[in-house]
C-alpha cells in the first residue's frame, strides 16, 4: 500500500470507509509528515494536538455509523479564516496573538463534515501578494527546485503559498485558500496542484479576514480535480451572514466529472497571447487545445477585448477597498497596539509598525485613488473598466461554454525575485485577474513541466455558477496531462 | 498625475500610517510607478458605461428584527489590549 | 412678522438648514442581531460585526428599511427603488470598522417636504434635500479616568436616519418648529420615538447670514444639539457671533463648532478639522438595495393619518382654530384623546375642556397625558352632564379637580356630593318668591326700571343654592316673577 500521505483525498475518504486505516493513523502520518517539511515554512501554526482530538472523534463517529462525507481526513487552512479558540493572523504582525472567539462559515462546514484541522498555513500578509514573500511569519519555500539547481529557493507563489506548498510537500490531503486576483490559482500552478476559485458569491465570506471585498473567494488547493470537487461540495454554500453569498443550490460536483466535454465549445481569447510569454507556456496552452480538442470538445476562438486592463483595474479596486477593509486594525480592540500620547498617534505607531511594506504601499494607493478629486479619474474608471471586462465575457458565454489560457505568464521564480519591483510581482496575475474581476468560476490544474522541471498549470474559466463544467474541463485535461511528477522537497522523499 | 512627497504625507495621514521622512520620497517613486502604469485604463472608452457595484447578480438576504446576538462583552473584549471596566480603553482623546 | 436681525451696519437674515438624526426605532441594529436597548452595560450589546471584529460581515435589518421608507412617505418624499450604501471613512476609536456605513450619493429617500407650524398660527414649508440610512458610532467617555477614553459600543451599528433639511429656515424659532414638528411626524409613524435625552433624536445646525436677498454666506456646523432650547440658544449665538464677525471686517470660516450649553457658545471643534476626505465609496460587502413599487405602495397605504392632515381634519370638522388644531395634532396620543372626548360632543367645549382644564393640571401636577387620571372616556361624561344640564359649567370645574385627584367618574363625584343642578320648578319658584319677599326695596327698584339688578337676584338664589340652581331656569323665572308685577 502507497503511504497515507500519497493518497489523495478521495482515495483516503475510500480508505477510511473501508475500514483500511483510522483517521488518527491517517492524521498522525501527515502530522508527521508536516514535521518532515517544517523547513518549508508552511504553516504559521500547527496544530496537532487539535487534529488527533478532532480525528479521535471522526474515528468515533465512524464507529457510530455517523459522520459526514469529509469524516477524519486531515486538511490545512489558510491563516485567514479565522478559527474559534486559534489565532487567526493573516500573515500580520498587526494580528499576531488574535484568537478569535468564532468559526468562519467555511471553515464551520469542513469540521460539520468530519475534517480534521492539522494547522494554520502560511500566506502573504492579509493575502496581499503573488510569492509569500510578504508574510509576517517569513516566506514559504516552494517544494519544487529547479532542475539541478537545489540551491535557489523557490516561491511556492501567493498568496495561498503555506496552502499550496504544504499540499503538494504531501502534509496535507487539501488546504483551503482565498483567491482575490490569482491567490488560489497561481500557488496551485506553482506548485504542481490544482487550485480552484469558485464564483464570487458561492462561499461565504463570513469570518475570513477581508482583503477585498467584491473579489475575495475561498476555495479549495488539491492534488487532484476530483478532491477539488469533493471539497468545494462542503465549502460552498448560502450564507445568511454573508450579503453577497448567493442563494443557489450546490450541485454534486464530483458527478460532474466523468461526463466527459464531447461537444463543449471551448473558447481560446486571443488577447491572452501575451507578448513575452515563453514559449513553453505558449506550447503548453496549444497542448491543452489539443487535447480537449481529442477528448470532443470543439475549440472556438474568441476576444476578450479588455483583457489588457483587467490587472491595473484590479490594482485601484483591490487597493481601494483594502483600504477600507484594513482600518479596522487600529489597536484599539484586538491585536498589535503600539502606544501613543492620543489615539492618532497611537493608530499612526501601531499601523506603522504593524504592518508590512506591501500592505502599506497597496493601503497608500488605496487610500489616494479614492481620495478627494481623484476618485473619478482612478476608482470609478476602473469599476467601469470592470463593467467592460464583465461585457467582455457575457458576450464570449454566448459562443462557448469555457475557456482555456494558462494559469501564469512564467513557472515558480525564485525568493528575491522581483521583490524590487512591484509591478512585475503584480504580472504574475495577468492571466488569472480576469476572472476575479467578472467572479467567474475558474481552476488551474498541473499539465506539464518547464524546461526547468518546474510545473505549469492551464486554467480553465466557466459561467457564474457553472463550476461543474470547469470541473469537467479540468478533468478532462488533467486525464490528458497524466502529470506524475513530484516535487523534490517532500514528505517521504521522492 | 505624479504624486510628490507632500501627498504621500497627506494620504499616510489619512490612512493613519506613520511613514519616516527619509522613506516619503522613495515611496512616492513607488506609488508614482504604480499610478503611472494603471492610467493606460484612460484608454478605455466608458463613455455611458455604468460602474460595476457588485459581481452578483442576486437579492441580497435581509434579517429580520430579531435580536439574537449579543450578551457576550467577555468575548468581544477578549482580544483587547487594554481594557477597564468593560470598556475598551485608548489613549485621551482630546474634541 | 420680520425674522429680520438688525446689526450694527443694518439687516442682516439668517438662513439655517438642519442635519437631523433620528435613531430608528427596532430591537435590533441595522447590519447586525445584537438589541439596541438604552442604558445596558458597557458593550453588553454588541455582536462581533458591531466590535469590527476580522472577517465580519454586516447583513441588513428589513425592518429598519421599512422604517425608512415610511418616514420618507410621510415627509411626501420620493422613495429611491433603488439606493447605494457606502463607506464614509475615518478613523475614531468608538468606530470600530474605520469607516461608517451610510449612504452617499444615492440615498433611499429624496426630496419631500414639512409643513411647520409657527406659533401665530402662521404655517411655511420647508424642503427636505433627502434621508438616508446609516450607522451610529459608539460612546466615548472621557470622564472615567485623567488620560484614557473609554469605549462602550452598545450604540455602535444602531440604526439612524438623517434627514438633511434644504436651508430654508430663517430663524431658530422656525428651526425649532421644524424640529418638533419633524418630531410629531416620526412619533406618529412611530418610526423614532424622538427622545432627545436620551439622544434618540439630534440636530446639527447649518447657519450663515447674509444681508436680505444676497446669496448665500458661509455656513458653520454645529454638531449634536440635543434639545430644541439648546438648538434655539446655539443658532441665536452663532447668528450673532457671525454678524459680528462680518461687522468688525472680517470672513467666517467654514467650521464645526460645538454649542457649550453651560456657557450658552458655540466654539470651534479643532480635532474634526484636520482634512475631511472621507473617501466614500460603495460598501462592497452590501448588494445595492432595490425596493418593488408595490412594497412602497403597501407601506404608502399602511401609513395613519399625519399631524398635517389631521389639522385640516380637525379644523373642518369640529370647527377649531388652526391654533387649537395644531396644538391638538402634536401629538398623536393628544389627537386620539380629543377625538375620543369630542366624538359625538360639542367640539369646542370638548377642546377647550382638554386644552385648558386638563393640560393645566397635567402641567402642575408634571403628569404626561399618558399618566392622567382622568381617561377620554371620563373626560367625555363630564362633558355630558352639563350638556344635559345635571350640573352647570361652574359646579363641573369642581367636579373635575375631584376627577383629577380621585380618579372616580364625573357622575359618581356628582351623585355622592350631591352636586346635581337643581331644575325642579316648584323648589326654584320657592327660592325666587323667598328672595323676593325678603327684599321689597329692590323688587321696586327694579319694576321702577333697574333692570341690571336681576343679576344681583340671580347671585342670592344661586348662593343660597350651593351653586346647584340651574340658572338657566331661575333667570327664566325671575325674569316672569319680577316682570310681572309692572
Ligand atoms: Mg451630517
Ligand atoms: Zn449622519
Amino acid at each position: 500500500m502507497a503511504a497515507l500521505t500519497d493518497l489523495t483525498l478521495a482515495q483516503a475518504r475510500d480508505g477510511l470507509a473501508a475500514g483500511e486505516f483510522t483517521s488518527v493513523e491517517l492524521t498522525e502520518a501527515h502530522i508527521a509528515a508536516t514535521e518532515a517539511v517544517r523547513d518549508l515554512n508552511c504553516y504559521i501554526l500547527e496544530t496537532p494536538e487539535a487534529a488527533r482530538e478532532m480525528a479521535q472523534a471522526a474515528d468515533d463517529r465512524r464507529v457510530r455509523g455517523e459522520g459526514g462525507s469529509l469524516n477524519g481526513l486531515p486538511i490545512a487552512i489558510k491563516d485567514l479564516f479565522c478559527t474559534t479558540g486559534v489565532q487567526s493572523t493573516a500573515g500580520s504582525h498587526i494580528l499576531e496573538g488574535f484568537v478569535p472567539p468564532y468559526e468562519s462559515t467555511v471553515t464551520r462546514q469542513l469540521w460539520d463534515a468530519g475534517a480534521v484541522m492539522l494547522g494554520k498555513t502560511n500566506l502573504d500578509e492579509f493575502a496581499m501578494g503573488s510569492s509569500n514573500m510578504t508574510s509576517y511569519f517569513g516566506p514559504v519555500m516552494n517544494p519544487w527546485q529547479r532542475a539541478g539547481d537545489a540551491a535557489a529557493k523557490l516561491v511556492p507563489g501567493g498568496s495561498s503559498g503555506g496552502s499550496a506548498a504544504i499540499v503538494a510537500a504531501r502534509g496535507a490531503l487539501a488546504s483551503t485558500g482565498t483567491d482575490t486576483g490569482g491567490s488560489i490559482r497561481q500557488p496551485g500552478s506553482f506548485c504542481g496542484i490544482v487550485g480552484m476559485k469558485p464564483t464570487y458569491g458561492r462561499c461565504s465570506r463570513w469570518g475570513i479576514i477581508a482583503f477585498a471585498s467584491s473579489l475575495d473567494q475561498a476555495g479549495p488547493l488539491t492534488r487532484t480535480v476530483e478532491d477539488a470537487a469533493i471539497m468545494l461540495g462542503v465549502m460552498a454554500g448560502h450564507d445568511p451572514k454573508d450579503s453577497t453569498s448567493v442563494n443557489v443550490p450546490v450541485p454534486d460536483y464530483e458527478a460532474a466529472l466523468g461526463t466527459g466535454v464531447k461537444g463543449l465549445r471551448i473558447g481560446v481569447p486571443k488577447e491572452c497571447r501575451l507578448e513575452g510569454t515563453p514559449a513553453e507556456i505558449e506550447g503548453l496552452w496549444q497542448q491543452g487545445i489539443e487535447w480537449l480538442k481529442a477528448a470532443g470538445a470543439e475549440i472556438v476562438d474568441i476576444s476578450l477585448p479588455h483583457t489588457k486592463y483587467a490587472l491595473p483595474a484590479y490594482y485601484i479596486v483591490a487597493p481601494a477597498e483594502a483600504s477600507s477593509n484594513l482600518a479596522r486594525y487600529d489597536g484599539v480592540r484586538y491585536g498589535l497596539r503600539v502606544d501613543g500620547d492620543s489615539p492618532q498617534e497611537m493608530y499612526e505607531n501601531t499601523r506603522g509598525e504593524g504592518f508590512g511594506a506591501e500592505v502599506k504601499r497597496r493601503v497608500l494607493i488605496g487610500t489616494y485613488v479614492l481620495s478627494a478629486g481623484y476618485y473619478d479619474a482612478y476608482y470609478l474608471q476602473a469599476q467601469k473598466v470592470r463593467t467592460r471586462i464583465g461585457q467582455d465575457f457575457h458576450e464570449a458565454w454566448e459562443k462557448v461554454d469555457a475557456i482555456l489560457t494558462p494559469t501564469t505568464p512564467s513557472a515558480a521564480f525564485a525568493q528575491g525575485e522581483k521583490m524590487d519591483d512591484p509591478i512585475a510581482m503584480y504580472l504574475n496575475d495577468v492571466l488569472t485577474v480576469p476572472a476575479s474581476m467578472a467572479g467567474l468560476p475558474a481552476i488551474s490544474v498541473p499539465a506539464g513541466l518547464s524546461g526547468d522541471g518546474l510545473p505549469l498549470g492551464l486554467h480553465v474559466i466557466g459561467r457564474p455558477f457553472d463550476e461543474s463544467t470547469v470541473f469537467k474541463v479540468g478533468h478532462a485535461i488533467e486525464e490528458a496531462a497524466n502529470f506524475t511528477a513530484t516535487p523534490q522537497l517532500m514528505a517521504g522523499g521522492r | 498625475m505624479s504624486l510628490d512627497k507632500d501627498t504621500v504625507r497627506r494620504i499616510a495621514t489619512l490612512a493613519r500610517i506613520r511613514v519616516d521622512e527619509d522613506a516619503l520620497e522613495p515611496l512616492a517613486g513607488e506609488l508614482n510607478n504604480i499610478l503611472g502604469w494603471v492610467e493606460q485604463l484612460n484608454e478605455v472608452d466608458t463613455e455611458g458605461v455604468p460602474s460595476m457595484t457588485s459581481v452578483v447578480e442576486t437579492e441580497p438576504f435581509k434579517r429580520s428584527d430579531t435580536v439574537d446576538d449579543g450578551g457576550k462583552a467577555e468575548q468581544v473584549l477578549a482580544n483587547a489590549p487594554e481594557e477597564a471596566e468593560q470598556f475598551f480603553v485608548v489613549p485621551k482623546v482630546v474634541e | 412678522m420680520s425674522d429680520l436681525l438688525k446689526g450694527r451696519t443694518g439687516e442682516w437674515e439668517m438662513v439655517i438648514g438642519l442635519e437631523v438624526h433620528a435613531q430608528v426605532i427596532a430591537d435590533a441594529k441595522l447590519f447586525s442581531g445584537a438589541a439596541t436597548d438604552f442604558g445596558a452595560e458597557p458593550n453588553e450589546q454588541v455582536s462581533f460585526v458591531d466590535a469590527g471584529m476580522p472577517g465580519m460581515l454586516p447583513v441588513l435589518n428589513e425592518a429598519c428599511v421599512e422604517q425608512a421608507v415610511r418616514t420618507g412617505l410621510a415627509l411626501n418624499a420620493e422613495i429611491n427603488l433603488q439606493s447605494i450604501f457606502a463607506r464614509k471613512n475615518y478613523f475614531y476609536p468608538d468606530m470600530p470598522q474605520g469607516y461608517q456605513i451610510s449612504q452617499y450619493e444615492d440615498p433611499i429617500v429624496g426630496e419631500g417636504e414639512i409643513v411647520i407650524d409657527l406659533p401665530d398660527g402662521e404655517t411655511r414649508t420647508i424642503g427636505i434635500e433627502r434621508l438616508h440610512m446609516e450607522q451610529d458610532a459608539g460612546k466615548s467617555v472621557h470622564d472615567r479616568h485623567p488620560t484614557k477614553t473609554y469605549i462602550d459600543l452598545n450604540r455602535s451599528g444602531v440604526t439612524l436616519m438623517e434627514i438633511v433639511s434644504k436651508p430654508d429656515m430663517r430663524s431658530a424659532e422656525q428651526a425649532a418648529a421644524y424640529v418638533t414638528k419633524l418630531r410629531a411626524i416620526l412619533r406618529y409613524i412611530g418610526s423614532c420615538d424622538g427622545n432627545m435625552q436620551e439622544g434618540s433624536l439630534r440636530a446639527d445646525a447649518n447657519v450663515s447670514v447674509r444681508r436680505p436677498g444676497e446669496a448665500l454666506g458661509t455656513r458653520c456646523e454645529i454638531k449634536n444639539l440635543n434639545s430644541i432650547r439648546f438648538m434655539r440658544q446655539a443658532i441665536d449665538y452663532e447668528a450673532a457671533r457671525q454678524i459680528e464677525i462680518i461687522e468688525d471686517g472680517s470672513e467666517i470660516e467654514q467650521e464645526t463648532r460645538l454649542f457649550d450649553s453651560g456657557r450658552g457658545e458655540t466654539r470651534s471643534m479643532r480635532s474634526k478639522e484636520d482634512a475631511h476626505d472621507y473617501r466614500y465609496f460603495p460598501d462592497p460587502d452590501l448588494l445595492p438595495l432595490r425596493l418593488e413599487q408595490g412594497y412602497v405602495d403597501a407601506l404608502k397605504a399602511s401609513l395613519p393619518e399625519l399631524p398635517e392632515a389631521k389639522k385640516q381634519r380637525f379644523m373642518e370638522a369640529f370647527g377649531l382654530s388652526a391654533y387649537d388644531a395644531s396644538v391638538l395634532v402634536a401629538e398623536r396620543e393628544t389627537a386620539d384623546y380629543f377625538e375620543t372626548v369630542a366624538e359625538g360632543r360639542d367640539s369646542k367645549l370638548a377642546a377647550n375642556w382638554v386644552m385648558s382644564e386638563l393640560f393645566g393640571s397635567l402641567n402642575k401636577a408634571e403628569l404626561s397625558l399618558s399618566e392622567s387620571p382622568v381617561s377620554a372616556p371620563s373626560l367625555g361624561g363630564l362633558i355630558d352632564l352639563i350638556a344635559d344640564g345635571t350640573i352647570s359649567g361652574r359646579i363641573a370645574k369642581d367636579v373635575f379637580a375631584d376627577m383629577f385627584e380621585t380618579g372616580k367618574p364625573a357622575a359618581d363625584i356628582v351623585e355622592e356630593k350631591g352636586l346635581k343642578q337643581v331644575s325642579d320648578s316648584g323648589a326654584l319658584e320657592a327660592a325666587v318668591a323667598e328672595v323676593m319677599g325678603a327684599n321689597p326695596d329692590r323688587v321696586a327698584d327694579y319694576r321702577g326700571g333697574n333692570h341690571k339688578l336681576i343679576g344681583w337676584f340671580m347671585g342670592q338664589i344661586m348662593k343660597a343654592s350651593g351653586g346647584k340652581a340651574n340658572p338657566q331656569m331661575v333667570n327664566q323665572l325671575l325674569r316672569e316673577k319680577l316682570d310681572a308685577g309692572d
